[in-house]
């Protein structure tokens, strides 16, 4: 039976990766609404905490509570699994979490700084994903499922799944790039649509290959089927979102759909990654790694302490 | 060992990204000379001068705008009743237009100007930039009043001079600032209020205008020469021609059109 203080531990842990989406989508609307310097001081905000919540300075200064909110749950996610984990590589995950926020907002305040330069725009972009993921992670490791005895399963084909997702993940994460940095201008389109044709061929062979191979096994079949869901409506989002942007470029000020439907393209494209991120951690565990000799071995992978 | 190697190359990769992003650009500081003074030029004799007028013209139906929603700022729509549209093309009576600029581009080179000592006001009211374009001289100061009882900020985003963004409260003083290199046209924006957008341009040499409603222009004290004159709208881009004017020789009718489809 599990403890009650692993189990509020990742009660946490979902929370905290809940509010870093929740982030994700206010930094969304940071841009979309093109708000991104209408705070031009930071860490202060018109030389104080709380400036007049007028125009812009309401998502920007959102944005930046939020963060600053999330920065303080990963703090205490971090000391939590310090003191309470008893897996060392877990506890130094919460430490990386914890340094991957500071160095975001650190990013942050470069964007400031530096005027929203394309690429450091884009990298802020970035690490939010890369930090998106560390909270998913930390959440599925910290979960009962992760620590259970449950056995796991030899993948008699090659590529192996867990190969497979884990380059699924990272090319989705490269397409998660290349769309920051068409939408803050570091370049044009094709990269993103190009990117977009090959994560939907890998999401496609992921999910055929979960459907062929372990057809049974609900723990890979129900992430593998949202992962399917999410694509599809990104694709779709995608296509209304790049039609808005040629819209707004005749537009005086960002409309309301346009906001929208870029915002939405973002979140989604974040929670397609999660899905991915979610479906290669099930395989790490479920699926023994090659070389295994035996078919079903009792391999748990962490320890409750 | 490798545990070591591996937290030396993720080190040095994030310092890479960090501090490869942020000095992408080198930025003028703003405090370098303006690139037209020179001991070797010629002063303009003003015995000789003549001058260069004509009007500007859009051929074609002008867009039609929609009022801007300001509804961000309750401020904005109270000091705004029945709406404000857009500025960006602006036709006065015979589709003559507004807020371009009109400036000797080429044929000026030989001679030295002062700069101006009086600064250019750049105000804003009713949540827009008034004058929507302005042009000075390069080290000319520009300053930038807030005359609204709401907070704004004020980023122009040059190409060739040093950007920069600072916020004004209302009452808060002027800003001051100048610029250090020609430019045509600088975009100022404000993020609080993101259908606020102005221009400036920074000349060269003294002979510009920004056209009113009435789409005139008229280029004063032009020592004789063959000189390029341009015309810059925010929308169509810009038009030159090549005018030789003789001593004292006042030169009409030269005239721009602009299309409206372009």
């Amino acid at each position: 039976m599990r403890e009650a203080g692993n189990l509020n531990l990742h009660r946490f842990a979902v929370f905290t990766a809940f509010c870093t989406f929740l982030l994700l989508i206010a930094g969304a609307l940071v841009t979309s609404n093109q708000a991104g310097l209408s705070i031009p001081d930071w860490p202060l905000a018109y030389g104080s905490a709380f400036p007049p919540m007028v125009g812009g300075i309401r998502w920007e200064w959102s944005h930046r509570l939020a963060a600053g909110t999330v920065s303080i749950l990963t703090l205490m996610l971090a000391g939590w699994i310090w003191f309470r984990e008893s897996r060392q590589w877990l506890r130094i995950l919460g430490i990386i979490a914890f340094l991957l926020v500071i160095a975001q907002a650190l990013l942050g305040s470069f964007t400031v700084k530096t005027f929203l330069d394309p690429p450091v725009s884009a990298a802020h972009a970035t690490l939010a994903e890369i930090f998106f993921m560390t909270t998913i992670a930390i959440a599925v490791f910290t979960s009962s499922w992760w620590t259970s005895n449950e056995p796991q399963l030899r993948d008699e084909e090659s590529p192996k799944l867990r190969t497979l997702t884990t380059w699924t993940s990272a090319i989705i994460l490269v397409q998660i790039v290349l769309g920051a940095a068409f939408r803050h201008n570091a370049f044009g389109i094709i990269p993103h649509l190009i990117g977009a044709v090959v994560v939907t061929a890998m999401v496609f062979w992921v999910v055929l290959a979960v459907a062929v191979r372990f057809r049974k096994v609900k723990a890979l079949r129900t992430p593998a089927r949202y992962l399917e869901i999410l694509l599809g409506a990104q694709l779709i989002l995608g296509g209304f979102a790049y039609m808005a942007v040629l819209s707004a470029k005749n537009s005086i000020q960002p409309t309301p759909s346009y906001v929208i439907i870029t915002v939405a393209h973002v979140a989604v494209g974040a929670l397609t990654f999660a899905a991915s991120v979610y479906l290669t951690l099930r395989c790490f565990r479920l699926l023994a790694p090659s070389g295994a000799v035996s078919a079903a071995v009792e391999a748990p992978r962490g320890v409750v302490s | 060992m490798n545990r070591k190697v591996m937290c030396w190359i993720g080190a040095v990769a994030f310092a890479a990204l960090v501090g490869g992003c942020g000095g992408g650009q080198s930025q003028p500081t703003g405090q370098e000379q303006p690139a037209a003074a020179s001991a070797a030029k010629k002063t303009v004799d003003m015995s000789t001068v003549g001058s260069i007028s004509g009007t500007i013209k859009l051929d074609g139906t002008a867009p039609k705008y929609r009022p801007i929603n300001m509804s961000a700022d309750p401020y904005c729509v109270k000091a705004n009743h029945g709406g404000v549209l857009p500025q960006e093309v602006v036709t006065g009576d015979g589709n003559t237009l507004a807020n371009v600029v009109v400036y000797v581009k080429t044929g000026a080179e030989d001679y030295s100007f002062p700069t101006p000592t009086d600064s250019v006001t750049l105000d804003q009211k009713g949540c827009m930039y008034v004058p929507h374009v302005v042009a000075l001289m390069v080290g000319q100061t520009l300053s930038v009043v807030n005359s609204d009882d709401t907070t704004h900020n004020i980023h122009p985003t040059p190409a060739d001079n040093r950007e920069w963004n600072k916020s004004q409260p209302p009452k808060a003083p002027p800003i001051t600032d100048s610029f250090a290199r020609p430019e045509v046209a600088i975009p100022v924006k404000c993020n609080v209020h993101p259908w606020m957008k102005s221009y400036i341009a920074v000349m060269a040499n003294p002979y510009y205008a920004v056209t009113d409603t009435d789409g005139k222009f008229d280029l004063k004290n032009l020592p004789p020469g063959t000189y390029t004159i341009e015309a810059w709208q925010e929308k169509y881009g810009t038009q030159d021609q090549t005018v030789t004017i003789g001593n004292k020789e006042d030169k009409t009718g030269v005239d721009f059109t602009f299309k409206a489809g372009s």
